[in-house]
């Protein structure tokens, strides 16, 4: 096999400052919808393409490695405790007992009420600790109390938010509205990472994704990420295709890059595979990183463990191997 | 970096004899005069099987064979025991499909994630619907009792060797004629391995009768006086050849033969699905595609664009062992296709056309081209205007609707085009406008059994596939 060695360089558009755009609906509007359409058909048809590539032996030892690294060990239920997010958090910096060489994951992901406890474990740990917040997940509520949820959060410790855009605002065409509520989030973040959740289940189109992605990034999201996992159709591959696809675009066109976050719905190894293999030959190796692509998972993470187990030891171990939290 | 470890499909799958005979009558057959051909693996070079090469006896002997089980068996059979044997015969071809990809793409050169998710498929579908037809030919809109023709003489090209065996015989058979089919020179195997699928499908003797041979063998089966129907998909050249000798003749004639596809991508396209769509168009089956958008017309506002997230997307090509499932560009067919190829481009180069390829080592064995695209291309070029059957791309721009058909309509040949606007009116001038018998809209290199294909001008005349397909094989 002869891998061509991925292309250095072709000429970038020059760069062009975008930052004036958030100042007028009808700015922002014009440029969202000059945006190229995606076309669904082909779309899908590329995702499905990318997914039946073979990723075997070294490849796919390699890149559980690498999923482990970018799970976004998370728990969202009413019925969360500070024991249940302690455990949970044990397991983001030990995921394998056995093995001390397996990785630790790249964040705990709670609500905001569960992040002391979280802070308390991972403290001195690489692993970050991400919280919802604005309403998570349906984001209605008055701006206040998104905001104060944020600063919230961001004081008991989150380094990383993921909040919700307005959809219903988003939907209904008032694109400032869901810029500026982005923009003030941020500003209540301070330090901490911004995720920012298009919840692409309900925008309906690949279009909307695509201008729900700019617009995300145009406000200021440090990512942006597919779904709360609240509502029936959470990631799926052509999604996080055209996602990707945007924040490549992005950083062509301003320079700044931009993360991406498939959740909900990934549960299985091969799954995980697929989305890298869509990294990999979509936006390249600068995002093959866990600062640049995370998965939102929790089922995800004991099936990577146990592939790994099967390729280290060539044999399957029973789920009573792995941990349950 | 990501790199994939090779994941190469079994070759153990499938048995390849040291030689193969003459499927003649039912059995495999020694020619009269014992001669004989390599068949090789084009990523390799390396000698897959010693083929019998037919002479005009052998050939007689075929055809004679072939109206024997014409006029005893397989015209009086009845349509829905016709279909009996082609729906056995299809299904054979899935039970057996990783077997005949594996194969197909040994011989072929072309990558196994192609031949086992695009040919297999096809040709398996092709034998599902044809059957269908069997029983049903009164409804097909040729009359009340439409007959069959007879003994017809099928010629079919390397491209697709299977799929292309699948659009002949399927429809020939379900019509109720038989068949004398001669594969490529150069891939040859499939079809000896479809002669098995007859046996094992206990197909009457002679119904279909396949001989191996090059241009020669080809030359006395089509020009056999005991043929009724002559059916030839390849070049341009030998097609004008056919149609010669076939003149003056009582036999039905359908060619499908070269073509130089515009595919058209307009200011308001989806540019990275209209990406997708050009690459699938001249990189699919390293470009040896009778249909391939072998032209590439873009509006000149976004031709920039358009071009850079190509060249991007050429980058992520993976060249290589077509065993591999992760390969999308396999080995050109032959010596001789990849000098034909060769000899274009460094035209192209020569004319003053910009050439360029990504980064791309190529193996020292076999026959290999790198995936390439030549921009600042006029209509006066040659690789604008000859059939390149490689992966080249020409580039062009235009500005306005009008122009964009007229460039696209500036050849002599006109087998398909493909359509990239987000505007579904636009679509539908453009299609009324293009001399091209298949128009693709934001898509490229679709195909159906259902669905009539066939070209405008040199690009041939017939049609093959769906409903229309079936009047080439029969009496109207």
């Amino acid at each position: 096999m002869r891998r061509l060695p991925a292309m250095t360089a072709t000429a970038t558009s020059a760069r062009s400052d975008l930052s004036e755009l958030g100042r007028s609906e009808t700015a922002l509007r014009t440029f969202l919808h000059g945006l190229p359409g995606v076309d669904q058909v082909g779309a899908e048809q590329r995702a499905a393409q990318l997914g039946t590539r073979s990723i075997k032996t070294t490849a796919k030892a390699q890149a559980i490695d690498l999923a482990i690294r970018m799970v976004d060990l998370t728990t969202l239920e009413g019925a969360d405790t500070p024991g249940k997010v302690r455990a949970l958090a044990a397991k983001a910096l030990r995921p394998d007992p056995a093995d001390p060489s397996c990785p630790h994951v790249g964040a705990v992901c709670v609500y905001p009420a569960m992040v002391p406890y979280v802070a308390e474990v991972l403290r001195g740990s690489a692993v970050h600790l991400a919280s919802v917040a604005t309403a998570f997940p349906s984001g209605q509520a008055p701006l206040e109390v998104k905001l104060a949820d944020t600063r919230a959060a961001v004081a008991a410790g989150a380094d990383e938010i993921d909040m919700v855009i307005n959809r219903g605002a988003f939907l209904a065409g008032r694109y400032q509205e869901v810029y500026d509520e982005i923009v003030a989030t941020k500003e209540a973040c301070g330090d901490a990472h911004l995720k920012v959740i298009l919840e692409t289940g309900e925008l309906a189109t690949y279009d909307n994704v695509r201008r729900a992605s700019w617009l995300a990034m145009l406000a200021g999201g440090d990512f942006i990420k597919t779904s709360t996992g609240k509502v029936p159709v959470a990631a799926t591959p052509p999604v996080t295709l055209v996602m990707l696809e945007a924040v490549r675009d992005f950083r062509a066109a301003t320079g700044r890059q931009v993360g991406v976050k498939p959740a909900g719905g990934i549960r299985t190894t091969k799954d995980a595979i697929k989305y890298l293999v869509m990294v990999n030959e979509t936006v390249g190796p600068d995002w093959l990183d866990p600062d640049w692509f995370r998965f939102g998972a929790s089922s995800l993470l004991n099936d990577l463990l146990m592939q790994r187990t099967k390729l280290t030891t060539g044999v399957y171990a029973g789920p009573d191997y792995f941990t349950l939290d | 970096m990501f790199e994939y470890a090779p994941a190469p499909e079994s070759r153990s799958v499938v048995e390849i004899k040291p030689s193969y005979g003459l499927f003649v009558d039912g059995k495999f057959v020694e020619p009269a005069d014992g001669g004989s051909f390599k068949s090789v693996n084009p990523a390799t070079e390396e000698v897959l099987a010693e083929i019998a090469e037919a002479g005009s006896g052998d050939v007689d002997r075929a055809v004679r064979a072939a109206r024997t089980a014409y006029e005893k068996v397989w015209s009086p059979m009845p349509g829905r025991d016709r279909a009996k044997y082609l729906y056995r015969i299809a299904r054979i071809i899935q039970e057996r499909s990783r077997e005949l990809a594996v194969l197909e793409s040994l011989d072929n050169g072309k990558p196994i994630k192609e031949s086992r998710d695009v040919d297999l498929p096809l040709v398996a579908a092709h034998f599902f619907y044809y059957a269908g037809w069997a029983d049903k030919l009164q409804h097909a809109g040729f009359g009340a009792d439409p007959k069959p023709l007879g003994v017809a003489a099928q010629v079919i090209p390397w491209n697709f060797p299977l799929l292309m065996l699948a659009w002949k015989i399927a429809p020939a058979l379900a019509a109720g004629n038989t068949v004398v089919l001669k594969p490529a020179e150069t891939t040859p195997l499939t079809a000896l391995l479809f002669a098995e699928i007859c046996q094992q499908a206990d197909l009457p003797p002679g119904v279909v009768n396949i001989v191996t041979g090059a241009g020669e063998t080809g030359r006395a089966l089509v020009e056999h006086p005991g043929v009724d129907k002559v059916a030839f998909t390849g070049s341009t050249e030998v097609g004008r050849a056919i149609a010669r000798s076939v003149a003056g003749t009582r036999k039905k004639l359908t060619l499908e033969l070269g073509g130089k596809a515009a595919n058209i991508v307009f200011d308001d396209a989806p540019v990275d699905q209209a990406v997708e769509g050009i690459v699938n168009g001249i990189f699919f089956n390293q470009g040896h595609v009778c249909c391939a958008g072998s032209r590439l017309l873009v509006q000149e506002s976004v031709a920039d664009r358009v071009l850079e997230s190509l060249k991007r997307r050429m980058a992520q090509l993976r060249l290589g062992d077509p065993l591999d499932k992760n390969t999308d560009i396999g080995a050109i067919n032959s010596a001789a296709q990849l000098a034909r190829i060769r000899e274009l481009s460094d035209a192209g180069s020569a004319e003053g056309a910009e050439r360029w390829s990504p980064p791309c080592e190529l193996p020292e064995r076999g026959f290999w081209f790198a995936p390439t695209i030549f921009t600042g291309v006029t209509q006066a070029h040659r690789i604008a205007r000859e059939e390149i059957f490689g992966p080249v791309l020409s580039v062009l721009t235009f500005r306005t609707p009008a122009e964009a058909v007229e460039k696209a309509n500036n050849t002599p040949y006109g087998l398909s085009a493909g359509i990239w606007t987000d505007k579904g009116s636009r679509i539908l001038w453009m299609a009324d406008r293009l001399r091209a018998g298949v128009v693709w809209a934001n898509t490229f290199n679709k195909f159906d059994p259902t669905s009539p294909f066939g070209g405008y001008k040199e690009s041939g005349y017939g049609r093959e596939g769906g409903r229309h397909g079936l009047e080439a094989y029969l009496n109207v």
